[in-house]
């Protein structure tokens, strides 16, 4: 903890959150609009990244009780089963589909199988950035 | 067929011996394991010997078994009169060295398994160059011939000689086995088969093609280097650190003969060529003089004995040199003449054999009972060693060209065929055939000193206990055998030579020189009195002035010439080797400095020559295009921007500068995103530069401080070259791949099944999850093995304790 910074930390309190919205957001549009896993998760990093600027990594390691390398393994293993997962329906390997549904709330919605493999890739690249940075910066 | 027959079983039967001879040795240690080995050549000898009537009427026995058939590789045995005589020969002294070998190899002392194991991977091998047919195969068992004969001159591997032994003959024998390599498959290439006879019926096909001679020079580099004909010879001496009975067996019966068994095969194709004729009898010749010249000088037995064989193989080839003219001849015109050096090929072939073979084993005798070979320490020995004696006598008097024995007739007849060489009237023999016989001359004379040498230094003179180790007595019994058998070979072809001449020797010409097969001329006779002819005369001239340079040793040992026993080829060997070695690490040296700089100038200046090279043989420079897309001002602004970074990258004075100018570097180019409309891309561009600046710094804090190297000037210069030259090789390139596009984009098609398809709007990223998604799962896959490297770089290193 860094005690005197209690104008980060105030700001980072509120930033984060918006930083962590606003990288859904990226992640969920990114079918239609840019975006997508990958700047989706480079973002939701940056807003970890900001928490352990203001704060400390052990802050971070509280938020995300789960080690990154098991999250990095979670995000390969739904990407790799959304790409076997057709086999099953008698298609090609990372074969995707779409539809549109009557959800309650949303209304009618897409639904695109290749948002399984998008979770997974957002999965990895999170966990990557995150642990290449803690790793190291835990070393000083 | 697919069926292995007799013979095909009798071929490999060596080679499944050697497999179980391990076994019987550790199991049943109180037998020589010798005894159960002896076993086999002694059948396959019977077993051969039956073929002898079916040969000598001129028939061929021949089976095939495919091996690798796509290939036209099939295991081919094959036995005509010259195979018959090399398989008896391989199996008949064979038989005599494995009996000579259980009394000379002590049952506790030496590790017997490996000796036989060797020895039966030899006999198999050697069986199997002589009986096959295909090349392919030929040329397989011909390197397990070099490789049985390195195991076996390293058989006591404890000493420093017999490795380098070994190593000399294999390097030796194995490059010529390589040439030989080249020939067959050139050979292969002109006729599309691998098989020799197919090859002899297109010998013409081969006369004329323009593959004739470099297929003629291979082969022969491999024949001369397997039986150690000049310059090539100098690894046979140092072969003598084997055991006797090796080198009794494969480096004076056998395996030196190997390369005058491929000549003799291979005389229908090439003979009758003019160059077959004069390398192979320019080479005889010299390997004869050289041979007889250089075992003058030896003071070991076996040092004698190599030289005095490298100078009697010489002599077989030049009989097969001269007698390949009969292919030249095939009208009738002086056929007997060229036909009498063939004869006389395969006789003194069969005569070397049995007399080598049996002062090898007499040599081992002395060896073995006196423990030295040296033939200044020896002396003495007839009354002591008198079955040796007996033996040596013979073997050294028929070697040296005496009657009554067989070596009197072959060297006689060598000389009728040498003198006939000027009569020859062809490939200009008129002018230079009297060097034939005159350089024989001169040989047989050398070879009678070496032998009188020996026989006198060895076994007269005086007897000093003091000189010897142990108590010098007359070897046991078995060790007599197998050289007394030889020996009185010796003695029974001496005298009746003609039991040889249609059973074996008239086959084995037929084989050599095919067409005569039918001929008038081919009735082989072989006399012990000539009457008083040239030959004769030259004969006593030989004894003579043998006997005067051996009455005149006194004098002449004092010549420095003679009191060097190495080769001086050797040096030529040894630098060679030695040269090779270091050349080899000056190389590596010059080239492999560990500087990482080093290689990438390397890297780039191949890609820059290479490449440019390539562009400008294509002519595919194109830079001034029709069409280039309007330039705007604020493009231009940009770059000027990123030039000013790129130059502050590469002048920068500390760490910090060049990373903020680098990270300026990357916002540019989200900035250059934007504006070519790539929204995807400049966010990920944003975001990633600033975590890899963000890594940078985090890394930097770690770093001593910056210290400036300064190159000298010329790697700067290079540096300064080969950077350029990258930097305009890519620009040209770009511009040039962006002017000769021939073909339109995919672009169209994923614009249109984006939506429809895959039910995004949002190209970039349906081509990355959907229709390339592949990709993408790999790419995540290497950020999650950078990832876990890293942590296991900075996590997982070892400590030292841990070591």
């Amino acid at each position: 903890m860094h005690p005197n910074d209690v104008i980060l930390q105030t700001v980072t309190k509120v930033l984060a959150f918006i930083i962590v919205i606003f990288s859904f957001y990226v992640f969920l549009a990114g079918h239609h609009n840019p975006g997508g896993g990958f700047i989706g998760a480079l973002t939701t990093a940056c807003a970890f990244l900001l928490v352990s600027v203001s704060f400390d990594i052990e802050t971070v390691k509280k938020m995300i009780p789960v080690d990154f390398k098991t999250i990095m393994a979670v995000g390969l293993l739904i990407a790799v089963i959304s790409g076997v997962l057709p086999f099953f329906f008698g298609e090609n390997f990372l074969w995707q589909t779409f539809d549109y549904f009557d959800l309650p709330l949303l209304g009618n919605t897409e639904l695109a199988t290749a948002l399984v493999f998008d979770i997974g890739v957002y999965l990895v690249v999170i966990a990557v950035v995150l642990a290449v940075i803690f790793t190291i910066g835990e070393e000083q | 067929m697919c069926v292995f027959t007799a013979l095909h079983w009798a071929t490999i039967s060596p080679l499944l011996l050697a497999i179980i001879i391990p076994f019987i040795y550790k199991y049943v240690r109180q037998i020589h394991t010798g005894w159960f080995v002896l076993i086999l050549p002694v059948i396959l000898f019977i077993y051969f010997i039956q073929f002898l009537p079916t040969v000598s009427n001129g028939d061929i026995i021949s089976n095939s078994v495919p091996w690798v058939p796509s290939l036209g590789i099939h295991f081919n045995v094959y036995v005509d009169g010259l195979s018959l005589l090399f398989a008896l020969l391989i199996t008949g002294i064979g038989s005599l060295v494995v009996l000579y070998s259980i009394f000379y190899l002590s049952k506790i002392k030496e590790q017997l398994h490996k000796f036989y194991v060797y020895l039966l991977l030899f006999m198999g091998a050697m069986l199997g160059v002589v009986l096959s047919d295909n090349l392919i195969v030929l040329y397989t068992f011909w390197e397990l011939t070099s490789l049985a004969s390195a195991l076996l001159i390293s058989y006591w591997y404890t000493r420093k000689k017999s490795r380098d032994g070994a190593q000399k003959s294999m390097l030796i024998t194995v490059f010529g086995g390589f040439s030989m390599l080249a020939g067959i498959i050139m050979l292969s290439i002109i006729t599309d088969t691998f098989s020799i006879r197919e090859m002899i019926a297109q010998a013409d096909i081969i006369a004329s093609s323009e593959l004739f001679i470099p297929a003629m020079l291979f082969i022969l580099l491999g024949a001369f280097t397997k039986s150690a004909q000049f310059p090539f010879h100098i690894w046979l001496p140092d072969a003598m650190e084997a055991p006797t009975p090796v080198s009794a067996y494969l480096h004076s019966a056998t395996m030196v003969k190997a390369g005058i068994y491929l000549v003799a095969r291979f005389t229908p194709i090439f003979g009758g060529a003019a160059e077959w004729f004069w390398i192979i009898s320019t080479f005889g010749i010299v390997t004869l003089l050289w041979g007889s010249l250089s075992a003058v000088r030896q003071k070991d037995l076996k040092g004698i004995l190599a030289f005095s064989t490298i100078s009697q193989l010489g002599l077989i080839m030049t009989l097969l040199g001269l007698g390949s003219a009969t292919l030249y001849f095939t009208d009738g015109q002086n056929v007997e003449i060229y036909l009498a050096a063939i004869v006389t090929a395969v006789f003194h072939l069969i005569n070397h054999a049995t007399f080598k073979g049996s002062l090898f084993m007499s040599a081992g005798i002395i060896d073995h009972e006196t423990g030295t070979r040296d033939i200044r320490k020896l002396g003495g020995l007839m009354t002591i060693m008198p079955i040796t004696f007996t033996m040596s006598l013979i073997g050294l008097a028929a070697m040296a060209g005496l009657p009554p024995f067989n070596g009197f007739l072959s060297k006689e007849m060598f000389f009728t065929s040498v003198l006939h060489a000027t009569e020859f009237g062809i490939f200009n023999m008129e002018t230079f055939g009297m060097l034939f016989p005159v350089i024989a001359w001169i040989a047989s004379i050398f070879t009678f000193l070496y032998c009188a040498v020996m026989f006198f230094q060895t076994f007269t003179g005086k007897f000093e206990p003091s000189n010897f180790k142990k108590v010098v007595h007359e070897a046991p019994a078995g060790l007599l055998i197998s050289p007394l058998v030889l020996a009185s070979l010796v003695v029974i072809f001496g005298f009746f030579p003609n039991i040889l001449s249609k059973s074996i020797i008239e086959p084995a010409v037929v084989s050599i020189a095919p067409m005569l097969a039918d001929s008038a001329y081919l009735d082989v006779d072989i006399y012990m009195w000539h009457g008083f002819n040239t030959e004769l005369m030259m004969t006593i001239g030989v004894v003579v002035l043998g006997t005067i340079l051996f009455l005149l040793m006194n004098k002449w040992v004092k010549l420095s010439i003679y009191k060097k026993e190495r080769d001086p080829f050797n040096r030529v060997y040894d630098g060679l080797l030695a040269g090779v070695s270091t050349g080899g690490r000056k190389l590596t040296d010059s080239y492999m400095k560990d500087n990482f700089r080093q290689y990438l100038i390397y890297i780039y200046s191949f890609i820059v020559l290479f490449l440019g090279y390539m562009m400008i043989h294509l002519d595919v420079i194109a830079l001034f295009p029709e069409v280039y897309a309007p330039i705007a001002f604020h493009e231009v602004t940009l770059v000027v921007i990123m030039i000013a970074g790129a130059i502050t990258v590469a002048v920068a004075k500390t760490r910090l500068t060049s990373l903020a100018a680098l990270g300026s570097l990357g916002f540019a180019i989200a900035i250059f995103f934007v504006l070519f409309r790539a929204p995807d891309l400049a966010l990920t561009q944003l975001v990633i530069e600033t975590v890899s600046t963000l890594l940078f710094l985090l890394c930097f804090y770690h770093l001593p401080l910056f210290k400036e190297t300064i190159d000298s000037k010329s790697s700067q210069i290079v540096n300064g070259i080969v950077a350029t030259g990258i930097g305009v090789l890519v620009t040209v390139l770009a511009i040039s791949a962006h002017n000769n596009r021939y073909f339109d984009s995919l672009v169209d098609f994923f614009v249109d099944a984006s939506y429809e398809q895959a039910g995004g709007n949002n190209m970039v990223n349906v081509i990355l999850v959907d229709f390339r998604g592949f990709d993408t799962l790999f790419e995540i896959a290497v950020l999650g093995i950078a990832a876990i490297g890293i942590y296991a770089m900075i996590k997982g290193s070892i400590k030292e304790e841990e070591l």
